[in-house]
């Protein structure tokens, strides 16, 4: 079966915008696929294995969390599985909330540059 | 099917606007009821920016008669690339002033209504409960979630589009039996795992082809025509043209819109997405070392406090901006501990309060008791004190 890989973790999938996987059930995909790409894992499950409350995963057009066996579901090679992650952008970012994220998001940035950001209100 | 609330009593249309709606008048999904019904509506466009642009633009074109606008930004260049309202010669000028005199010279029998502010919890429900649709075209999530709340809690539905790179999404939420934006996601990402769009870039058309569609919804929804995205969540992937359909469903369970709702009035965002201002630093304490605020180190000195301020900048910098301390480079610290009084309370400061933190905690360890270390230095000084300090 084909996982559809969104845009924003590309970047943790080796750059591929979709990943076949041989797998019996929707967990088993996720289990290949980020036994294939460990830093995957990080942004979609928790550290207790619990799929992020940000990102959805549909089987075909179908919302996981709503199937009657959910992620036990049972998965055919034709099937696609879509990972769907919160996305905020209207993309007239505030220099301000840019600042913000960009800080929060590279904390290897100086810890001045880091302090500027917070040290704004917003 | 989803409909806007409209007034029953519709508007006539001018001879004027007769002839510019002509297309619209001789379709039959429009017509002059239709027409009618969107020269009584009023939309509120949240963001004038890339989503806002296409959005704004093509409702005061469509004839849409109340169009407000909300917005504190200014126009930036590097805007221009996707906010295709604003012109280079609007830079810097504020991007609502900028967008309405566009949708003005657009269409003139639009009323153009600008809000001036950064939504918030304290105005949501003010500034929305005067629109019939609200069309969410904002950059960040605890807006994206004000949004969401303030229309479920005020019964108006939400045109919803959002942008990442080549990606989009769009769909319309909070319609009578539709799901909304928390049924979707009922948690926001913690700050910083999904990048702005000022971070992860963005093609500059992609806001076009999500902006129209957050216009053909908003359209539809006025005209109570066609089948509108409520339920289903449209994904644009620009780099393939591809146009993916997914379901959603109305949770049952939603705290806000679902069958006992824990949420019943607007909320702290900035707090729900774990952006919330850093605490108080006064009680703060970083590896041993308690931590002070520029604030109140300015309250203890104008106090009259007789403080023993130790900055381990390098001179070069403390020529640039001090506030008075006793100067000793962080390197030459465990040489001359003997000027450093031990029976006093030391505060340490720097530029940023790095440095300033490992030479406090080193103090410590050498049987200074009593040691603080200014949070964000002169830097933070600079921001929240003294504006006059330089920054460098």
């Amino acid at each position: 079966m084909t996982i559809y890989i969104p845009t924003p973790l590309r970047p943790y999938a080796a750059g591929k915008d979709a990943v076949d996987v041989n797998a019996g059930t929707v967990s088993g995909a996720l289990d290949e696929l980020t036994q294939t790409f460990p830093d995957l894992r990080k942004h979609l499950f928790t550290a207790e294995g619990k799929l992020r409350a940000f990102v959805n995963v549909y089987l075909n057009d179908e919302d996981i969390r709503y199937l009657p066996e959910k992620d036990a579901t049972a998965v055919s090679a034709g099937d696609t599985l879509s990972i769907v992650p919160s996305i905020a952008g209207g993309c007239q970012v505030s220099d301000r909330m840019n600042s913000f994220l960009w800080l929060t998001r590279f904390p290897t940035l100086s810890p001045e540059r880091r302090r500027k950001g917070r040290a704004r209100s917003w | 099917m989803a409909t806007a609330t409209v007034p029953v009593e519709l508007p006539e249309l001018t001879k004027d606007e007769l002839a510019r709606y002509s297309r619209h008048l001789i379709l039959p999904e429009v017509g002059e009821e239709g027409q009618r019904k969107l020269k009584a509506a009023r939309v509120l466009c949240v963001g004038a920016g890339g989503l806002g642009s296409p959005l704004s633009l093509y409702l005061a074109a469509a004839g849409v008669g109340t169009l407000g606008l909300v917005d504190f930004d200014v126009v930036d260049k590097s805007n221009l690339q996707r906010q295709i309202i604003h012109s280079t010669a609007d830079i810097g000028r504020k991007k609502l002033d900028s967008a309405a005199e566009k949708l003005e010279a657009l269409n003139p029998e639009v009323k153009v209504v600008k809000h001036d502010t950064l939504l918030s919890s304290a105005n949501a429900l003010d500034i929305l409960k005067d629109y019939d649709v609200i069309a969410d075209g904002t950059d960040n999530f605890p807006t994206r979630y004000l949004v969401n709340d303030a229309c479920v809690l005020l019964g108006k539905p939400n045109a919803y589009g959002s942008i990442f790179r080549f990606e989009g999404q769009a769909s319309v939420f909070a319609t009578a039996d539709g799901p909304c934006y928390r049924c979707l996601y009922p948690e926001p990402p913690p700050p910083g795992l999904v990048p702005s769009c000022a971070e992860g870039g963005v093609l500059g058309i992609l806001p076009g082809l999500v902006g129209v569609i957050q216009a053909t919804e908003t359209i539809k929804l006025i005209l109570g025509k066609g089948a509108t995205l409520a339920g289903r969540l449209l994904l644009v992937d620009a780099l393939n043209m591809r146009f993916r359909e997914l379901k959603l469903r109305k949770n049952p369970e939603c705290p806000v819109c679902g069958a006992h709702p824990t949420v019943t009035q607007l909320i702290d965002y900035q707090q729900f997405c774990g952006l919330a201002p850093a605490k108080k630093e006064e009680n703060a304490v970083k590896n041993g070392i308690p931590q002070i605020t520029v604030t109140e180190l300015k309250r203890r000195i104008e106090a009259g406090e007789d403080l023993f301020i130790l900055d381990v900048r390098e001179p070069f910098e403390y020529q640039i901006a001090n506030i008075g301390g006793k100067l000793i480079p962080q390197n030459e610290v465990p040489q001359r501990l003997g000027e450093i009084d031990r029976d006093r309370e030391i505060i340490v400061h720097c530029k940023g309060g790095v440095r300033s933190q490992r030479i406090a905690e080193f103090l410590k360890q050498s049987g200074y008791s009593e040691v603080v270390n200014v949070a964000g230095g002169i830097l933070a000084w600079s921001s929240e004190v003294d504006a006059t300090l330089p920054k460098y």
